[in-house]
């Protein structure tokens, strides 16, 4: 059983009190009923009263959602598609830059981005709207499911698929009944990267969005430039808590079927013995 | 074979046409004159094929070297990420070596502590600071109740507010690779070191110092490289004098409507972003060579 | 005793299985296999040997389709089967991996074949069942691969790959993941089912002592050459090479110059120190050509009086001994400094043995021990 040194204790509690203490105080401060956000005058829930009555939000909120399941979802195929290519795909004709293309958007800054494909769309006369939306976020988070979906096929054992060959299925049926269920948690994660990626946006949102559709971030964003104000504080609170029972619950299941498997693992050992 | 092709045509298309036909419209609108003119540059395709590129010029390209503005942009956007990376690195290297010498039962909750910012909103990680950084904000008061200072610190809106936002934020993504380098590490070559007579500082400097440095390369750069060209957090942390290259850019193009200089901007800043990247990219391929 | 015995190759008017005809296959500059002519027979359970990169994984993958031919053809049944697909051939194959499909049931792994036929629910079910029993794993039905054992997974592996019965099954090292004890077990076991199913069994293996145990014939493999295929007895005793000698058992190699001395009989003269080894060889060697004398340490007596009869003798000390249980092999040095293994049973226990370390010794065998090989 290993000990952590009193350096050890005292690196991890600041450190995850940096990490934490900012949004527990966004949190803590929601429920104040002072307009004045620094100043602690009681207990209220009435900011999450306001902000649900305030129509320009849940505006952008439904655009916001609407962009994120569609573009998480083209980019699941796309991205699972692009992962399968370049690990699986031989050689073709531009290669390179097709690598080139799924690794660059990754390390590019979103302002460029966003630049680069406002241009694109003034210069082929596309209004903009939900679907420039679309099809920027589909653009950069095709590459991030690409880059987790073929993490996962490099460690995939090619010969389950050499062996569903083996006994009869055509190419398209090997990767439907074998290959996709078992990198699916990958294509899974991807597809939550995705759509967390979308609703995050500000930047590359900014640029493409037109006046007729506006995102949650774009209206944050505007709002918090003329300071701190209580309701973003409690539309931030129920943004923490939407993600944060979302990844504990990942997390939880993760972790049970790791003990599931290892219990099984054993039990399978002391059947041969 | 057809069924091949399709599989390869479809993101290969989408990426021809949503990014790269982009970047080339960029290289073209920086080479452009700026025009009171709906799309605000020329030429044009309307002006004809010929006449679009004969016009061209680097224009743009000689104005940015003639405003000092923008010098001096690029480079303090160079400093605040070379020094919010060193900061952050810092920070996150006690944290992941604490995370690596945890029980293996607080691993996966650890882990878990360290991920799950990164799925919260940016923008709202970043807010949270403005309430605390702020004159009468959290921190003001408590230093004052604390009774260590009479004035309130001015933070926001300053470059100490950007490092702290750029350290908050970008902590996970220098946490993550240390920890990974610092995790496969065998815990018997730091016995070992220490049997052989160092204490147990010079076995840190001496053994798990280096054998973490890939870690330690390689978060650096996923620091490095986002924070040169960030938006958000200049924008709603730093004050008036911080200059960043991503908010020049925004300024330029939504406020100035200077589509041409937007563009020459840009197309500096990519050429800037080449050498870290292709660095990151020599050191992540080393790594994975090094594991085979 | 009128049983004939199980020797197509011998019969010239038995078409083959399956015909490697004049097959090369290169990978860019490298050359995996080299021009290689090869017949396999019906119900035959032949085995490719050799070291790892010798070609003999690459001859398999070819068999399955999943490497084309760069030169030549292969045949199965007298077809060409170069442009079939894996999924279209009568082969199938076993994964050295086993490559079960973990998200699957052992009942649907095996399943998986029949269902690709689209067979019938009540033929697949039936079929599942019966190779569920033939592997002994009709109580593992529901399980998946991973709450099995190793030598479980071993056999559902055999099953799902003979579900489809197929005319030709591969084996690629199908017993490489199990430890000693379970191999030998598990041998036996894939010896009975290939003589109950009647399917013709190609096995890929590094481990000689497997290839001899379980296979009709064996192919020795070396750098995309068959250098030999032979039955196991034939390929021990007769080997045609000093690489088949040396890379199947433990052998002796003395190399010499040959002079003829009688119809089929040789002297080989090797070291100026010693007399010339008589020995008997059916292929002929020209006056003063280059030998080898290939002999097992087990053809050599070792003794400490001289003995009367040996056509062959000789005076050493013992250097070395390497008792193995059941075995001893001595290694007697020669007084030109040449060290030679002999074995011998250990029949009695230890304590009444008499050749120890040092002891002056004879070793002895007789002119029809060895084989004499060209190169």
């Amino acid at each position: 059983m290993k000990r952590l040194s009193w350096f050890n204790v005292t690196s991890l509690t600041l450190g995850f009190a940096f990490l934490y203490l900012p949004m527990l105080v966004l949190i803590f401060y929601s429920f104040n009923s002072s307009k004045l956000v620094t100043v602690w005058a009681g207990f209220s829930t009435k900011w999450y009263g306001t902000l649900f009555q305030n129509e320009a939000f849940l505006d952008a909120a439904w655009i916001t959602l609407k962009v994120a399941v569609l573009s998480s979802c083209f980019a699941t195929v796309l991205g699972t598609m692009a992962a399968y290519v370049l690990v699986r795909g031989g050689r073709f004709m531009g290669r390179t830059l097709f690598s080139g293309m799924i690794y660059a958007p990754l390390v590019m800054p979103e302002v460029i981005t966003g630049l680069s494909l406002l241009l694109l769309f003034i210069s082929i006369g596309l209004d903009r709207g939900v679907l420039t939306i679309v099809l920027a976020h589909t653009t950069f988070s095709m590459c991030y499911v690409s880059v987790v979906v073929s993490s996962r096929l490099m460690t995939f054992d090619r010969s389950l698929e050499e062996a569903a060959l083996d006994l009869g299925s055509t190419p398209w049926e090997a990767f439907r009944l074998v290959t996709l269920p078992i990198i699916a948690p990958a294509v899974i994660s991807g597809w939550l990267l995705a759509f967390t990626l979308s609703l995050d946006d500000l930047v590359i949102a900014s640029f493409t969005a037109g006046p007729a559709a506006t995102t949650l971030p774009i209206k944050i964003f505007s709002a918090v430039r003329l300071g701190v104000s209580p309701e973003i504080n409690a539309l931030s609170t129920i943004m923490i808590l939407i993600v944060t029972v979302g990844v504990v619950t990942a997390s939880l299941v993760t972790k049970r079927n790791a003990v599931r498997a290892q219990q099984e693992a054993q039990a399978a050992e002391r059947a041969t013995n | 074979m057809t069924r091949r092709t399709l599989l390869i045509a479809a993101p290969y298309l989408w990426l021809l046409v949503l990014f790269f036909a982009p970047f080339l419209i960029v290289l073209k609108i920086s080479l452009s004159d700026a025009a009171l003119a709906i799309p605000p540059y020329t030429p044009t395709i309307k002006d004809g094929v010929g006449a679009m590129f004969a016009e061209l010029d680097f224009e743009n390209f000689v104005f940015l070297t003639e405003d000092d503005l923008y010098w001096k942009a690029y480079f303090s956007s160079f400093r605040i990420a070379l020094v919010s990376t060193f900061l952050t690195l810092l920070v996150g290297y006690p944290i992941a070596y604490g995370m690596a010498k945890a029980p293996d039962e607080w691993r996966a909750t650890l882990m878990m502590l360290v991920i799950l910012p990164f799925w919260t909103s940016f923008l709202i990680r970043v807010y949270a600071w403005m309430g605390i950084l702020s004159n009468e904000g959290l921190l003001n008061q408590l230093l004052f109740w604390l009774g260590l200072i009479n004035e309130p610190l001015v933070i926001l809106n300053t470059n100490l507010a950007v490092y702290i936002g750029i350290v908050y934020t970008y902590l996970p993504f220098m946490i993550l690779p240390i920890y990974a380098a610092l995790d496969r590490l065998d815990p018997s070559l730091d016995e070992a070191a220490q049997d052989l007579g160092c204490t147990r500082t010079q076995a840190f400097w001496l053994v798990t110092i280096p054998l973490s440095k890939n870690g330690i390369v390689a978060g650096s750069f996923l620091v490095f490289i986002p924070a040169l060209g960030e938006f958000v957090i200049p924008s709603l942390l730093g004050g008036s004098g911080t200059l960043m290259i991503g908010k020049v850019l925004w300024e330029e193009f939504f406020n100035n409507r200077d589509w041409p200089v937007a563009s020459a901007v840009a197309v500096i800043l990519l050429l800037l972003l080449i050498i870290p990247i292709v660095l990151f990219q020599r050191n992540q391929q080393k790594q994975q060579e090094a594991e085979q | 005793m009128s049983q004939t015995v199980f020797a197509p190759w011998e019969d010239p008017n038995e078409k083959p299985l399956i015909r490697f005809r004049n097959v090369t296959k290169r990978f860019g500059e490298f050359v995996a296999i080299d021009d290689l002519t090869l017949d396999i027979y019906a119900q035959e359970f032949f085995a490719l040997l050799g070291p790892s990169g010798c070609g003999k994984t690459t001859m398999m993958r070819m068999l399955a389709g999943f490497e084309t031919v760069t030169e030549g053809v292969i045949e199965l049944a007298g077809q060409d089967i170069g442009q079939v697909p894996p999924n279209e051939r009568a082969v199938n194959m076993m994964f050295q991996s086993y490559a079960l499909f973990p998200h699957l049931s052992v009942w649907e792994n095996i399943a998986f074949g029949l269902k690709r036929d689209k067979k019938a629910k009540p033929e697949i079910d039936a079929r599942v069942e019966e190779m569920l029993k033939l592997v002994r794993l009709e109580k593992f039905a529901q399980r998946k691969p991973h709450q099995i054992s190793g030598g479980q997974r071993q056999r559902v592996a055999l099953a799902r790959s003979l579900a489809k019965a197929p005319k030709l099954l591969l084996l690629d090292e199908p017993l490489g993941a199990l430890d000693k004890k379970l191999r030998q077990d598990t041998q036996f076991e894939l010896m009975d089912i290939q003589e109950t199913t009647g399917t013709t069994f190609v096995i890929v293996t590094h481990d000689q002592e497997e290839a001899m145990t379980v296979a009709s014939r064996v192919a020795v493999m070396d750098e995309g050459r068959v250098i030999q295929v032979a039955t196991p007895a034939s390929i021990y005793e007769y080997p045609n090479s000093v690489y088949v000698a040396d890379f199947i058992g433990d052998v002796n190699i003395i190399e010499g110059h040959a002079s003829a001395s009688g119809t089929e009989k040789y002297k080989l003269n090797w070291v100026d120190s010693q007399a010339p080894i008589i020995a008997t060889s059916q292929t002929s060697f020209a006056e003063g050509q280059k030998a080898h004398l290939a002999i097992r340490p087990e053809k050599i007596r070792i003794s400490s009086e001289k003995p009367e009869d040996a056509e062959n003798a000789m005076q050493g000390k013992v250097l070395d001994i390497a008792y193995l249980g059941n075995l001893s092999t001595y290694h007697v040095e020669l007084p030109g400094g040449q060290v030679i293994k002999a074995q011998t049973a250990n029949t009695r226990r230890i304590a009444r043995r008499d050749i120890t370390w040092e002891d002056p010794v004879w070793i002895s065998w007789n002119a029809t021990a060895g084989v004499m090989l060209e190169q």
